[in-house]
Formats: structure tokens, sequence, C-alpha cells
């Protein structure tokens, strides 16, 4: 099963283990390793969510939320976790916060959690949480994990946040379903950004984006 | 509870639906996978057969077990504890009967369990509230289509290694925008079957 996890998600096995401090383990994951643009973790809802900035800004305090919560817990139980059953216990981990949150958007925003459907589900196997409870919280202390937890939740949020930024700027010409002014009023919504095919092009452009402001680097490449 | 046949539902999973490129799942071992025709196939071929069978199981523990007992808020975890258990059964299974098999399949197995399209298939069957045969025709569409965009990927990706793509949108970045086009390429399907 370790392997499995590594072989899903391939470039997320290549990235090498920070035992930093805090403020480098911030940087690390909300910036150098992005989990989003660098190691390409996470990229389903990434995609599915950010067709509007609203969905996108819940999405990330979603995932800001489950990484936290789940870091935390894995880290705490991790000398008592026998190694063999590592892999289920974090899933069952993560599952309980996704549990929690999605509960919580039924209860008090239940618009929100129709339009995101079956995302928010899918932060279970979102790997991005999968992989930082298990190549960070497993070998650190609570207050570390926490900290790695905040910094990787706020990279893949901000990367989530830039996306729908452009999206729904492009294709609905408004910003959180409000009008511009001096833009709105000429710019012809283009629907292509909104759906699927918009996503990919976002996506990818940010992730050449990123790739070319942190200069060349032995890409890992197939 | 919707009244389209599973035959349109299998279809439209296939093409106006894709999985994929339309609901975006299943996008980690998508990119991680889709560097070669031969892998993608081994995998795609494994998706469709636990893509199916999960979905009729999750269906069956769903309707009869979760909803009688009103534990509907414990499906996430639910339904990912029996995809790994299956995914798990299938692999020994697999391993003890037919050895050539488990060569053709044995490595994509275990990826399969935390590939979202997967759980994702099970969520959208209750979401859109599907009757059992229908589910049948989703899980059955779904994994041909997931199947069906990773080959596509793969093949042109593989063409792909021969052209010049700028430093940075070299890898990831250049798969994403060809995965763009592809999209594009089946919204053309748009309109030929629709489900909601």
């Amino acid at each position: 099963m370790a392997d499995s996890q590594q072989l899903a998600c391939g470039p997320c096995a290549s990235q090498g283990l920070c035992g930093g401090k805090g403020l480098l383990t911030l940087k690390e994951g909300a910036w150098a390793n992005n989990p989003l643009a660098i190691q390409m973790l996470g990229i389903c809802s990434a995609l599915a969510v950010t067709n509007r900035l609203e969905n996108s800004l819940v999405m990330g305090g979603a995932l800001i939320f489950v990484c936290v919560g789940s870091n935390l817990l894995v880290s705490l139980l991790r000398k008592v976790t026998p190694h063999r059953i590592r892999m289920i216990a974090e899933v069952a981990i993560i599952a309980t916060f996704v549990i929690l949150f999605d509960q919580f958007l039924k209860a008090f925003y239940w618009d929100m959690s129709k339009q995101l459907g079956p995302y928010v589900g899918l932060i279970i196997t979102n790997c991005i949480v999968m992989g930082r409870a298990e190549a960070f919280a497993l070998q650190n202390p609570p207050m570390l994990s926490i900290v790695d937890g905040i910094a990787n939740g706020v990279g893949y949020a901000v990367v989530l946040g830039i996306i729908g930024f452009f999206r729904e700027l492009l294709g609905a010409g408004e910003i959180l379903g409000r009008e511009i002014p001096g833009f709105s009023s000429w710019y012809t919504p283009n629907q292509l950004m909104i759906l699927a095919p918009g996503a990919f092009f976002a996506l990818g452009i940010v992730i050449g984006i990123f790739n070319a402001i942190k200069g060349p680097e032995p890409e890992e490449n197939k | 509870m919707s009244e389209t046949s599973a035959w349109v539902i299998f279809i439209a999973a296939i093409f106006t639906n894709n999985i994929l490129l339309t609901n975006f799942l299943g996008m980690c071992s998508f990119i991680a996978c889709s560097g070669q025709i031969k892998t993608s196939l081994g995998l795609g071929t494994a998706v469709i057969f636990v893509m199916i069978m999960t979905t009729m199981i999750n269906y069956v523990v769903y309707h009869f077990v979760l909803v009688p007992l009103s534990l509907i808020h414990l499906q996430f975890i639910v339904f990912i504890a029996v995809i790994a258990a299956f995914v798990q059964l299938v692999e020994m299974f697999v391993e003890r009967f037919s050895p050539k098999l488990y060569f053709a399949l044995g490595i994509f197995l275990p990826l399969i369990t935390v590939n979202c399209a997967i759980l994702g298939a099970s969520l959208f069957m209750i979401i859109r509230n599907y009757s059992f045969i229908q589910s049948v025709g989703f899980g059955l569409g779904a994994g041909i289509g997931w199947a069906v965009a990773i080959v596509l990927l793969a093949g042109l990706r593989q063409k792909m290694t021969y052209s010049h793509v700028p430093k940075p949108f070299q890898g990831v970045a250049i798969a994403m925008i060809v995965t763009g086009v592809l999209a594009m390429a089946f919204m053309g399907f748009a309109g030929m079957v629709a489900i909601q």
C-alpha cells in the first residue's frame, strides 16, 4: 500500500522530506514545494471547483481544515499506530475530518454544499492530505505538523484562488458574482473558461508560470 | 429518481459526461501514468473492472445498509473502505488464480484505491439518485470513458516527445493543455445525449 500511494501520485514521491523548523516548513509547503503547482497533487478538485472564485475559496478552506486536523491527529498517534495499518488509519482520520466539514456545509451553507457536490467527499482521495500525513506527520511532532498542514493547505488554497479568480473573471466577467465597474460593461464573457477545457488550460498555464518563476531545475518527466 | 434508461446513461458517461474530461476525476494517476500507451491501457482496464464492481457494491451497501440504519453521513468512510477492501480482494484473487493476469494488471490494482474517479463514481451515483440498473450502466460507462481518455492522452504524449515545447511548460503543464484540447474535442459530443 505504501508503494501504491507513492506510485499513484508519481511526482510527490520524488520530493525529499524536510525536517526543518516552523518557518522553513511553512515556506516549503506554501511556495517551494507547492502541492498543486509543483508537486501536482490534488489536481482533480483544483480543476472541478475553480469555475467560480467563491467555490475555490470554500474548497481551499476545507482543505486547510482537513489537512491541519488530520496532520495533528496522525502526528499525535504516530507512536501508537502500528506500521502495517497506518494507511487505513490515516484514511479513517482524514475521512472523519471530511465528514465533519461536509456536515458543517450541509447544516449552514446548503447552497454551497449543493454546488460543490461530490468534491467535498473527494477530499479523502486528495493526495495532498494523504501525502502530508504519510510524508510529514508520521515523522514529526504535533506542533510542526500543524504548521505543515497550514502551509500546504494555504499553498493549495492560493493556487485555487488564482485559478478561480481568472476563470470567473474571463468566463463570466464577474468576481464573486458581482459585476466589476469598467470591465463587465464591455467585456464579452468567454464561456469556455467556465467549462471543462478552460480549467485544463488555466491550470496548465499556472503550472507553466510557476515553473518559469522557480527557474530551471531538473524537471521530472515521464 | 431520474427516468433515463441505463443505456443512455452508459453512452453519456463515456462521451458527453466523461468522468475525466468534464468532471476532472482521477487526474493524479491520469497525469502520472499516461507516459505510454501500454501502461495506460493496463490501468484503464483495471479501472473499468473496479469501477463497475464498486459502484454495484456501494449501491447495495448504501441502499440496504446505510439508509435503513440512517447512517448516511458515514457514506464517505464506508465507500472508501469498500473500495480498499474490494481492491485488496481482487488483487489476492487474481494473484492466486491467474498469475498471467496478475502481471498484466497487478501493479495497477493498488493504485486504484487512491483514484478519485472510483470514489467519485459512487458519490455521483448517490447524488443523482440512480437505480441499480442505471448505476451499473453509469459505472461501466464512466470506467470506459476514463480508459478512453487516458489512452488518448498517452498516445498524444508519446507523439509529443518529438515536438519543441517551451521549457517551463514541459511535462505536466503541456499535458494539461493538451488535455484541455481533448476536452474541447469531447465537447463536440455535447447535445448527443444528456444526463444530470
